[in-house]
């Protein structure tokens, strides 16, 4: 098992789960995004839909000592509809890309959510009181007729039903010829990038018609494209610094005030290729399909197909830790190429930590086949491989390590490579940023773990 | 320049092949191997230009493959084969053209699937898998790469995919006529017909990969065998003929 910081070994549990039990998946439902606001208190997701789905944790029960609050539904809206481009003749998916929250200014809670042309700003605040005792007006709308008021009145708050309201503040159009990736909020609060496959936008969180062009990869002449943009993200500490990677495995750390046009990177982070493994599909598996700076901004974690890396930004020839997230695949690049699972984009993501120092940013997360998901101990250099599956929901159960058996003779218990579904992938996974809490989506269902607390 | 040997090791199943029965059934050629990824990475190029808006970052990854087998094959002195065949209106080393990635065609959405992609694929993959299969020798790994099929996908009907594909073949040229009705006569009027028959096309490139794949084990070092080669060959020339012309345009 795990250590975290203090060397006291994590014990995942089930906790909850989300969404429709049936087999048969409804495209719609199939979840894009997960994301914990900057308190953990809430927890989005985004769906194949156009939907945001907002979980909001319920307070700690003193009486239940040995589990955290639930999350039960705090919100539901339809954040995008599906469009068509009258231009190009296409439409445009109201698939929810990325949800990314803002960090609390004041009651209400703001959150930014793409698809792959617009980005939007939505505002989600509780409404509990309502005005009541109009002289005019009756409790349902209707204007009574002013013969009949004898007397005034001043009208006063009562308590009301929690409702809690979502309206899209901001609509950031128009920016983006390709698809939308990423989207990454500045340490300033104040502005936030877009990255498509091709160009970098900066924005300022209050201004929708203009935007800033600070990467552009488009070559002259469209033939000549080899690589695009993969995944974009600011520096947590540094607000003029940002990455952004590619599909050939590279990543480049940028320094806005070098120029405008941060087209020429400040440095390149690339590990050089290992010979004995070359193959047609050596540049598809280095393909990076996510990236994420750790808490203090000393590191920075990549995901590939294969493998997740950890990188010291003073270094930038080689990383300084790798993980193999599934191995035993590299045998089947070829059957995984021809079914498209080659071009699967997992994420990958870091425990959470109540303090911004590097020490705390230990243990790293990200998905994989058949439901599984891997965890990385960098200290210990253990890992452990989980399922989310409906049969293991027993609350306060200590969830079982599952293995994947590579070749050879299976041992019980271990799967064989080729008894894989690859049709459950589990792509999105996030980490409370405090707690050992972390919700992991299959397809169309989230899973919610905790630490078995004693 | 890589040793034949390094390279295998990207094909599934391979590895287990050693100290099988390799010398009773011969394990299909590197360059047959090589030749199929080809052509399955064209199908999968022209079908992501044939769907609403194709994913830019899949199409490049599997364009840059394309070039790198061309490459290769270039090299090796296998490409050479189309210089014999090609009428010579395209020029040599002109690749797939990667424009084409970036334009879609007004199409009616294919069904989409988890994980989407186009239906007709299915069946082509299927088709070669199972064939690539068939010519590994019967190590127990040869079921991996069904297996992997069939958790996958499920057969469609083939005719009714072909069907779908002439469809939307047709609407890309739809949209063309639509722009400019002019330049859709000069667009058709020196090509030669056959090449927009889609369903020939396809046929062709398929028997003569299946033929590829069936008749290594017979044929391994025929002449025969270097002709079917070569017809794949002339076959990607057409599409890039193909291409070349929907740029253009």
């Amino acid at each position: 098992f795990l250590g975290a910081g203090g060397g006291n070994d994590i014990q995942w549990c089930f906790s909850q789960v989300k969404g429709a039990v049936d087999d048969d998946v409804a495209e719609a439902d199939i979840i894009s995004t997960v994301e914990f606001n900057h308190s953990g208190e809430l927890l989005a997701t985004g769906d194949k839909g156009g939907r945001v789905v907002i979980f909001q944790q319920e307070q700690e029960n003193k009486t239940q000592s040995h589990s955290r609050g639930e999350y039960n539904v705090y919100s539901t809206f339809q954040s995008h509809e599906p469009e068509f481009d009258y231009l190009k003749s296409l439409e445009i998916e109201e698939k929810i890309n990325k949800i990314r929250w803002l960090p609390q200014k004041n009651a209400a809670q703001f959150l930014l959510s793409t698809n792959d042309k617009t980005i939007k700003l939505w505002k989600i605040s509780e409404r509990d009181k309502r005005p009541e005792g109009y002289n005019l007006k009756e409790e349902d709308g209707r204007y009574r007729d002013p013969t009949t008021v004898t007397t005034l009145r001043v009208p006063v708050f009562r308590p009301m039903d929690l409702m809690v309201e979502a309206s899209p503040r901001r609509i950031f159009a128009n920016a983006h010829t390709y698809h939308i990736n990423s989207i990454s909020i500045n340490s300033d609060y104040e502005t936030y990038l877009s990255a498509d496959d091709l160009r970098i936008n900066l924005w300022h969180l209050e201004i929708t018609d203009r935007s800033f062009n600070i990467v552009d990869i488009k070559p002259a002449n469209m033939e000549e494209l080899t690589e695009v943009i993969t995944a974009a993200e600011f520096h947590p500490n540094s607000c003029s610094t940002f990455v952004y990677s590619s599909s050939k495995g590279t990543i480049r750390l940028c320094d806005m005030r070098t120029s405008a046009l941060c087209d020429r990177h400040s440095k390149l982070f690339e590990e050089p290729e290992d010979p004995s493994n070359r193959s047609f599909f050596s540049e598809i598996i280095s393909s990076i399909s996510d990236v994420k700076f750790s808490h203090s901004g000393r590191y920075m974690m990549t995901r590939d197909y294969l493998s997740v890396k950890i990188w010291d930004l003073n270094m930038e020839n080689r990383p300084v830790e790798t993980y193999q997230v599934h191995e035993y695949l590299r045998s089947k690049l070829c059957s995984l190429y021809e079914n498209d699972c080659i071009f699967d984009k997992f994420e990958c993501c870091w425990n959470g930590s109540d303090r911004q120092v590097e020490f705390f940013s230990l243990i790293v997360m990200t998905g994989s086949y058949n439901n599984f998901f891997r965890m990385f101990d960098r200290n210990t250099k253990r890992d452990i491989t989980l399922e989310a599956s409906r049969e293991n929901n027993k609350p306060r159960t200590v969830l079982k390590p599952r293995k994947v058996c590579a070749s050879g003779k299976r041992k019980k218990d271990e799967i064989s490579v080729d008894s894989l579904d690859f049709n459950k992938k589990i792509l999105h996974t996030a980490w409370h940023p405090k707690e050992n809490i972390i919700a992991v989506a299959t397809t169309n269902n989230l899973y919610i773990f905790q630490d078995k607390m004693n | 320049m890589f040793m034949r040997g390094l390279k295998r090791k990207c094909f599934d199943g391979e590895e287990d092949i050693e100290g099988t029965l390799a010398g009773i059934k011969a394990i299909p050629s590197y360059n047959l191997q090589r030749q199929s990824l080809l052509d399955m990475s064209l199908v999968k190029l022209q079908l992501c230009h044939m769907l609403v808006e194709p994913n830019l970052c899949r199409s490049v990854l599997i364009a840059n493959t394309v070039r790198q087998i061309q490459e290769e094959m270039t090299q090796d002195g296998t490409w050479q084969m189309i210089n014999t065949q090609s009428t010579g209106q395209a020029p040599l080393d002109r690749l797939v053209s990667t424009d084409i990635l970036c334009r879609s065609s007004r199409d009616q959405a294919e069904g989409k699937h988890v994980p989407g992609y186009g239906t007709f694929n299915k069946d082509f993959e299927s088709d070669q898998a199972q064939d690539s299969s068939e010519t590994l020798s019967a190590a127990s790994s040869v079921q991996a790469p069904r297996n992997l099929q069939s958790n996958v996908w499920e057969m469609e009907n083939p005719q009714e995919n072909k069907g779908n594909f002439q469809k939307s073949l047709d609407q890309i040229f739809e949209t063309l006529e639509n722009k400019s009705p002019n330049s859709v006569e000069d667009l058709f009027s020196e090509v030669d017909n056959s090449y927009y028959d889609l369903d020939t096309m396809l046929t062709g490139m398929m028997s003569n990969t299946k033929m590829g794949h069936c008749d290594s084990i017979e044929t391994f070092s025929s002449p025969t065998n270097t002709a079917s080669n070569s017809n794949c060959k002339s076959d990607l020339n057409e599409l890039d003929h193909i291409v070349e012309i929907l740029v253009e345009s």
